[in-house]
């Protein structure tokens, strides 16, 4: 890799932390749960680079590496699909207070 | 426009979309949209892979894995979250995270046979991937059998558990240095097993003796790392999407991390290598034994009949016994007689972060009556009655009055100060961290022993009767 490309993929890196902790500082904390289970969804983001990596040891023939790849694909999207939708059931539960009767 | 660089303006997209959506996922009103877009977010980044040169290139055979194996996940990943309880939260929270760092550990593991380490960066931060990886795995996995009680709910502390993590860890990284210094050789092969086993267990040994009440912080440290893992598993292949993500993640959960460091009073250095509790029964027997005062569901209902202000205190014993509907009925009764009834949730009540939040939720309590401990205390001396349910720590008054006590200074719900309070317990004893709490012989004390679960749906029904 060109040390320019490294140099970005570190900046990108570094702004990239910054601006998460911008976003999540003032977070009140009866959504703590929700937060972190649907951040945990988005760390599944790795699928993408399962996806890429399966893809490559493919098209190279490499038995092992498209095994490994096929798994990771399959707990990436575990992660990623049940995150979600277990993070969308726990905020439909959060309800505003009805107008009382 | 070829391939490359559609996928990264969709990549770009992409990330837009996690930003909107985490930002929107941090307010109450806008959470499920927020999660909305932040799926919305990975569809795109997925969908911008697939039809990548890299995947193209793989041909027929590529689409096809790759599909199975993503149908298969998904069909898995869906069931599971259907299916789940809401008091399983906790553990599923952790096993799914723990799938995201296997994931990442075996993506390196692929993109090493790939031959993508051209140059020590590449095989440095591929040998992270695999060292973060592992532990978010292990440790996830660890975490997951102690939530669910499955597995390793009273492991025996590792004798010189820090020397022993400590030498892991300084192995771990010669196996990637090893790796990085000759990728394509024998000894970089050597390397990458050495790191892969070594931090297997490292994940295993760091998490193994963390105790039920430090669990809200150690999810969200391992929460962390697998962003972390997911943002280092995009260095190797210059991957965009994967780093910012990964790395918002990543910083996210070393906020909530640090948030529930705070809320204990501890540092997260003291939590990861020292044992709490260790020192526990020194002070214990000190100082003369006042029996705590019991009381009857009965007597308890007329107090709480007559009462004008309640503020309830759930813990991790509520959701044990599974009360929080019964908790809501007796809510709801207490708020038609004309009483205030609020709720004082401590940031580290239960077993993840905002626990008791998800459980109230589930039992339709509306979020306005959810307090943070620092609403209610400022109030707490107009309180009536004080209903401590299964919590224990988190309201003892040792914090605020016992400089010798090893909980002093942890912010807590000042439950003490109420004119009454009711401690719902199933049995006498110390809460998790093996300290004694003097709240519970308070002359303003009144126990009620039981399943959390029986007493408050006999109080219910006194209500009704």
């Amino acid at each position: 890799m060109e040390i320019e490309t490294i140099m970005l993929l570190i900046f990108i890196f570094i702004i990239a932390g910054f601006l998460g902790v911008e976003l999540i500082s003032k977070v009140p904390s009866q959504l703590h749960t929700p937060l972190m289970s649907g951040t945990n969804a988005i760390s599944g983001i790795t699928i993408v680079g399962a996806v890429a990596a399966c893809a490559i040891n493919t098209g190279e023939s490499r038995i092992a590496g498209i095994i490994l790849g096929a798994v990771a694909v399959f707990f990436a999207a575990i992660n990623v699909i049940g995150g979600y939708f277990v993070t969308d059931r726990m905020l439909g539960m959060f309800k505003k207070k009805e107008t009382k009767k | 426009m070829d391939t490359y660089l559609i996928c990264i303006i969709l990549y770009m997209v992409s990330c837009i979309f996690f930003v909107l959506g985490i930002k929107k996922l941090g307010k109450a009103d806008t959470a499920r949209k927020g999660n909305l877009y932040s799926s919305a977010g990975m569809l795109i980044a997925v969908i911008s892979v697939l039809i990548s040169q890299d995947v193209i290139s793989g041909g027929f055979i590529a689409y096809l894995v790759i599909f199975l194996a993503l149908a298969a996940g998904s069909a898995v990943g869906f069931i599971w979250a259907r299916k789940v309880e809401m008091t399983g939260m906790p553990e599923l929270v952790a096993l799914f995270n723990g799938f995201g760092g296997l994931s990442s550990l075996l993506v390196a593991l692929s993109q090493n046979i790939a031959g993508v380490a051209e140059d020590s960066f590449t095989a440095v931060t591929l040998g992270l991937t695999i060292a973060i990886g592992a532990i978010a795995f292990t440790g996830s996995v660890v975490a997951w059998g102690k939530l669910s009680g499955k597995m390793f709910k009273k492991a025996k502390p590792i004798p010189f558990k820090n020397a022993l993590n400590g030498a892991l860890c300084v192995i771990g990284l010669v196996g990637i240095i090893m790796y990085a210094a000759a990728f394509d050789g024998g000894a970089g092969i050597a390397g990458i097993i050495i790191t892969t086993a070594v931090f297997l267990i490292l994940g295993f040994t760091l998490v193994i003796n963390i105790g039920g009440g430090d669990m809200p912080v150690i999810i969200s440290f391992l929460n962390a790392l697998s962003g972390l893992a997911a943002a280092f598993a995009g260095f190797p292949i210059g991957n965009t999407v994967l780093i910012v993500s990964g790395c918002l993640v990543g910083t996210s959960g070393l906020i909530l991390t640090l948030i529930m460091c705070k809320a204990m009073n501890r540092s997260f250095f003291s939590l990861l290598f020292k044992s709490f509790g260790a020192k526990k029964s020194s002070s214990a027997a000190s100082g003369e034994q006042k029996e705590p005062r019991a009381m009857s569901v009965e007597d308890a209902y007329l107090v709480l009949e007559a009462a004008k202000n309640v503020v309830i205190v759930p813990g991790y014993g509520m959701a044990v016994a599974q009360a929080q509907h019964a908790v809501k009925e007796l809510c709801d009764k207490m708020e038609d007689n004309g009483t205030e009834v609020n709720f004082a949730i401590h940031p580290v009540a239960g077993r993840m972060p905002g626990h008791m939040n998800v459980l109230l939720a589930e039992a339709n309590v509306p979020y306005e009556m959810l307090k943070t401990s620092d609403d209610i205390n400022p109030q707490m001396d107009n309180v009536d009655v004080a209903i401590v349910i299964g919590a224990n720590d988190v309201v003892n008054p040792s914090a605020v009055n016992d400089e010798s006590s090893p909980l002093y200074g942890m912010p807590i719900v000042e439950a003490f100060r109420a004119r009454t309070v009711f401690v719902l317990k199933r049995g006498k004893g110390t809460g998790f961290s093996g300290i004694e709490n003097p709240l519970f012989t308070n002359d303003n004390t009144a126990m009620i022993y039981g399943d959390a679960k029986q007493t408050v749906s006999a109080l219910v029904s006194e209500f009704d009767g």
